[in-house]
């Protein structure tokens, strides 16, 4: 697993426009690359993101091997309901990481 | 004859600028952009942050023939490395000579805990000096005054200041004499060590003091130092000393 950082408000007023910041520990490698022996560094990048927040996709990305190691994803929505909020990104192997969080809309 | 006398006096004052004084001082920090700065502020946009988190878990981990971990000899790491980092490179009698933060780790590992010692500049050093130098975020280096660092100390000035490489310049030159001017689009740094391991956008990782350190002696075309060469930690020391009561801010965020 994939160590990541995630910034979501703990709570938040209903309606309240929230900014959710991600960060996840990956290299990216973009597959354009040589090895010290000149062979070509196979491609490794996560290529897709999305988050839902209770099941309603709220966001969602893909990536090119253009982005640099660590992506960090920082994007906006409205806080609707107390519930979940739920984060996967998934790579070039196809293994997914989900994370989730919690959120208190009052 | 007077006129040739005075322009040499000029040129030799020009040549040894004394030390950036306390007041001048300025960390990376303040010639970065406001993007790299706001990306170090913020801890959860800080990926250096993910070496730190790293770090926490290899402090827990148990390791070696010893099989124990740091944590069951130094505790919470939180009281017991408060302020290691600011006081590295110190010296150790064993060896009669200053190890860097990483050389401690690696000989704690080969001492207590037997087992192999982490691959300079390996993810799992890097993160594991970047846990323990966080701890030590916010206090001021502070250079012990032990008189066996002295000789290490002196050392260390020499190389700073000492001409090398194909482009013949010093550390001095640049980092003393020209600091805040350009060289190509960068601005030159004073050169102070507040924030290692840093996280640099450009190596898209952690890196150590030493690994930059090696970038500047590639740079002026000298034969850089082996990781962990006396030499090194000497110049390293050195930084130490000439950045003394500047706040530390690994891991650090630099262009």
């Amino acid at each position: 697993m994939a160590r990541v950082l995630i910034n979501v408000p703990a709570q938040a007023k209903r309606g309240e426009i929230i900014e959710i910041k991600t960060l996840i520990a990956h290299p990216m490698e973009t597959g354009y690359r040589l090895g010290p022996t000149g062979a070509a560094i196979p491609r490794d990048i996560i290529n897709r993101f999305t988050c839902s927040y209770n099941g309603e996709e709220v966001f969602r990305a893909e990536f090119f091997p253009a982005i640099a190691a660590n992506p960090f994803i920082a994007f906006f929505t409205v806080a609707t309901e107390s519930g979940q909020i739920v984060f996967s990104w998934t790579d070039d192997h196809g293994e997914t990481q989900t994370e989730i969080r919690q959120i208190t809309v009052e | 004859m007077r006129a040739l006398v005075l322009a040499v006096a000029a040129a030799t004052a020009a040549a040894t600028a004394a030390e950036i004084g306390p007041p001048d001082r300025r960390s990376g920090y303040d010639f970065a952009g406001p993007e790299s700065r706001a990306m170090q502020d913020d801890d959860t946009a800080n990926p250096g942050m993910l070496g730190v988190l790293q770090g926490e878990t290899l402090w827990a981990t148990k390791a070696g023939t010893a099989d124990r971990s740091c944590a069951e000899c130094h505790g919470d790491a939180r009281t017991s490395m408060k302020g290691v980092a600011a006081r590295y490179p110190a010296f150790e009698r064993a060896l009669a000579r200053p190890l860097d933060l990483e050389g401690r780790i690696n000989r704690c590992r080969t001492e207590h805990q037997g087992a192999a010692p982490f691959a300079r500049e390996s993810e799992d050093l890097l993160a594991l000096t970047a846990f323990v130098a966080y701890q030590s975020r916010g206090l001021p280096i502070t250079v012990p005054g032990d008189a066996e660092l002295r000789p290490f100390l002196d050392l260390g000035s020499e190389l700073f200041h000492r001409r090398q490489g194909q482009l013949n310049l010093s550390c001095s030159q640049c980092h003393d004499d020209n600091w805040g001017k350009r060289l190509a689009g960068a601005v030159i740094p004073q050169g102070h060590p507040t924030g290692y391991p840093v996280y640099r956008l450009e190596w898209q990782s952690l890196g150590s003091l030493q690994r930059r350190l090696r970038n500047c002696m590639i740079g002026v075309r000298a034969e850089p130092y082996e990781y962990g060469a006396p030499e090194a930690v000497a110049l390293e020391l050195y930084l130490m000393k000439r950045a003394q009561g500047m706040p530390l801010e690994t891991p650090a965020v630099r262009p």
